[in-house]
């Protein structure tokens, strides 16, 4: 036990850095990395990046507070389509976009959250796909908004702050959802840390007692679910920016499922475990759906039951637990 | 004279038609050091749930400082002072034992608004919760998760939670049940260093624990209160023995 603890201890002490400057700069080298690795396909990984802050926002309410969603997608969707509608009407300022992306989610995650924080367990992930479903019928009848099953296409935005363009190669669209998830990561990272983090994370334990050290359970649940859903609000505003459609695919229900799935091979109730599980399995689909194009799908199942079997937790904890158990071997006695 | 910090009005608590807790009126004032004892099944727990909310009354009235808290919520008996521990320990399990004390602490403070940054190490934070985990000989666990913890080191985390909350009127519900004998002292050590104006109610089957500890004592038996009264009375009392040989415990006295 103390043996664990100590490396805990030190591992946040002897860092000489903010842990936030290190996610920066990993980050920024993973960035480079794709784009060494991916020079024709930025766009497959401006798209991962999309997904990657829907899979954090589902992290938010889902690994740091308990609740159990199948419905985050409708979020990321209703962002989408209100950056699609306020592009066509002639905003076009793609930071303005991501404003806008960010209110809509936020402003649907709020109304998420009301309804599905209100129940625990089961009622609450049924309520959770219903509010998915909805939206998502919601999305093919008014077609007037969302293009229906055609989707709203022809969003064209304007150049980044006024100078970048958005290229044929996606080269701007892929630096500018990057730089936008590294900011948001970073401010994450300060944010799950904080005292509203650390109440969220007791939710998660023990709502009874949470409330018995006097916190507004219902309240703080809701709130989280509006931060939740800016987050998923920047992705779907990066997904509409940089792709220039949206489709009912963006708020469908498989969307929230493999969301889900997503954070939990990464890890639940860490950022990291959201990051690294969103990239690994989109990284994975993408290069197993091209090379088996018949049997990608049963690969993918097979692997998941793998991850599932081995690393029940998540990639990133059993990460951290095996570096807990190599380090104090390598690294001396002390 | 000024109101009693806690007073109870005929309390009654049912479930499916059996009354636990049966018109039991007591008061707490400032200071009060009161033992609350009686066999297994009397209904003490379910006393403390209804006192702090986890609970609806069936019947009766509760009132904090003169005012009727009877609809008041969890939370907002937290906030006027009104703190209580569990029997079966209900901690933060996957934090530390520093961020349990530290969130009760902050949480007092009314700074889990703050969504920036970690507050824990901050240095009027942290002196609040090293000098709680000092006071019940834990400081060293700060940066162990709870689930590592021993029973015993559990049960006084639970009360490190209810100190850091500045309570008015505190209520243990057998805090020192699971915890060795030689830990225990620390209990009625950290109970004796609390303000003086705090009214701590004890539930407790350890007898020499409730000597050492109560001023007054309080004997529930079937839902009732069968007694009220010095500590050295209480042996003494008929009503009292014959609630613990189990007359009253089979359900079928009449009074
Ligand atoms: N939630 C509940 N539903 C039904 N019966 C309960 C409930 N809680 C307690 N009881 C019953 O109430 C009685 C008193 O229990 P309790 O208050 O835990 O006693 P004590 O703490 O004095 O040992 C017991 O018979 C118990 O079975
Ligand atoms: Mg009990």
């Amino acid at each position: 036990m103390s043996d664990r603890l100590a490396m805990e201890d030190r591992r946040s002490s002897r860092l000489p850095f903010p842990a936030e400057l290190g996610a920066l700069v990993a980050m920024a080298l993973a960035g480079l990395l794709g784009y060494l690795v991916f020079p024709d396909d930025l766009a497959f990984l401006t798209r991962l990046i999309g997904i990657v802050f829907l899979v954090l926002s589902l992290d938010l309410v889902t690994g740091y507070c308990g609740i159990a969603t199948l419905g985050q997608s409708a979020i990321f969707g209703v962002a989408a389509y209100a950056v699609g509608n306020a592009c066509l009407a002639g905003l076009v300022d793609p930071v303005a976009l991501l404003g806008v992306g960010m209110v809509a989610g936020a402003v649907m995650g709020l109304a998420s959250g009301v309804l599905v924080a209100k129940f625990q367990g089961l009622p609450q992930l049924v309520l959770s796909i219903a509010v998915g479903q909805l939206v998502a019928a919601m999305a093919n009848k008014l077609s007037s908004v969302t293009g229906g099953s055609d989707g709203l296409a022809g969003i064209s935005p304007g150049p980044v702050l006024g100078i970048f363009n958005f290229d044929l190669y996606g080269r701007t669209g892929y630096v500018f959802s990057l730089v936008v998830l590294v900011i948001v990561f970073v401010i994450l990272l300060r944010f799950v840390r904080s005292p509203f983090g650390l109440l969220c994370r007791a939710i998660k334990d023990d709502s009874l007692r949470a409330r018995m050290i006097g916190a507004r359970v219902y309240p703080r649940l809701i709130l989280m679910y509006g931060i939740s859903g800016a987050v998923a609000g920047i992705g779907g505003a990066l997904t509409a920016i940089n792709t220039g459609v949206v489709g009912l695919d963006s708020v469908s229900f498989e969307r929230s499922a493999e969301t889900l799935v997503m954070l939990v091979i990464g890890g639940a109730g860490t950022l990291w475990g959201a990051l690294i599980g969103s990239v690994v399995f989109q990284i994975f689909e993408h290069y197993v759906s091209a090379a088996n194009p018949f049997h990608w799908m049963t690969i993918l199942g097979l692997m998941l039951i793998v991850v599932v079997l081995f690393a029940p937790r998540g990639l990133v904890p059993l990460a951290v637990s095996v570096v807990d158990r190599i380090a104090p071997r390598l690294g001396g006695k002390s | 004279m000024t109101a009693p910090l806690l007073e109870l009005r005929d309390v009654c608590k049912s479930f499916g038609g059996i009354r636990v807790n049966d018109g039991v009126s007591f008061v707490v004032r400032e200071g009060d050091r009161i033992a609350l004892i009686g066999p297994n099944g009397a209904g003490k727990t379910t006393l403390v749930n209804v006192i702090s909310g986890g609970l609806d009354v069936s019947q009766g009235s509760i009132l904090l400082g003169g005012h009727d808290i009877t609809d008041f919520s969890i939370p907002q008996r937290v906030d006027a002072g009104l703190i209580r521990t569990f029997q079966i320990t209900r901690l933060f399990t996957n934090l530390t034992v520093a961020e349990n004390v530290a969130l009760a602490v902050m949480q007092k403070k009314g700074i889990t608004r703050k969504f920036f940054s970690s507050w824990i190490d901050r240095p009027n934070i942290r002196d609040q919760w090293m000098q709680i985990l000092g006071l019940l000989g834990i400081a060293h666990l700060a940066a162990a998760r709870v689930s590592q913890l021993a029973y015993g080191q559990q049960r006084l985390l639970d009360l490190a939670l209810g100190l850091a909350l500045e309570p008015k009127v505190l209520i243990l519900d057998e805090p020192a049940a699971g915890v060795p004998s030689d830990e225990s002292g620390r209990i009625i050590e950290a109970i004796d260093r609390l303000p003086p104006k705090i009214a701590v109610m004890m539930i407790e089957h350890d007898m020499d624990l409730v000597f050492k500890f109560a001023k007054r004592v309080l004997v529930l038996a079937n839902g009732r209160l069968i007694f009220e009264g010095d500590p050295s009375a209480v042996t003494h009392d008929s009503e009292v023995r014959r609630a613990y040989l189990g007359t009253y415990a089979d359900g079928r006295h009449t009074s």
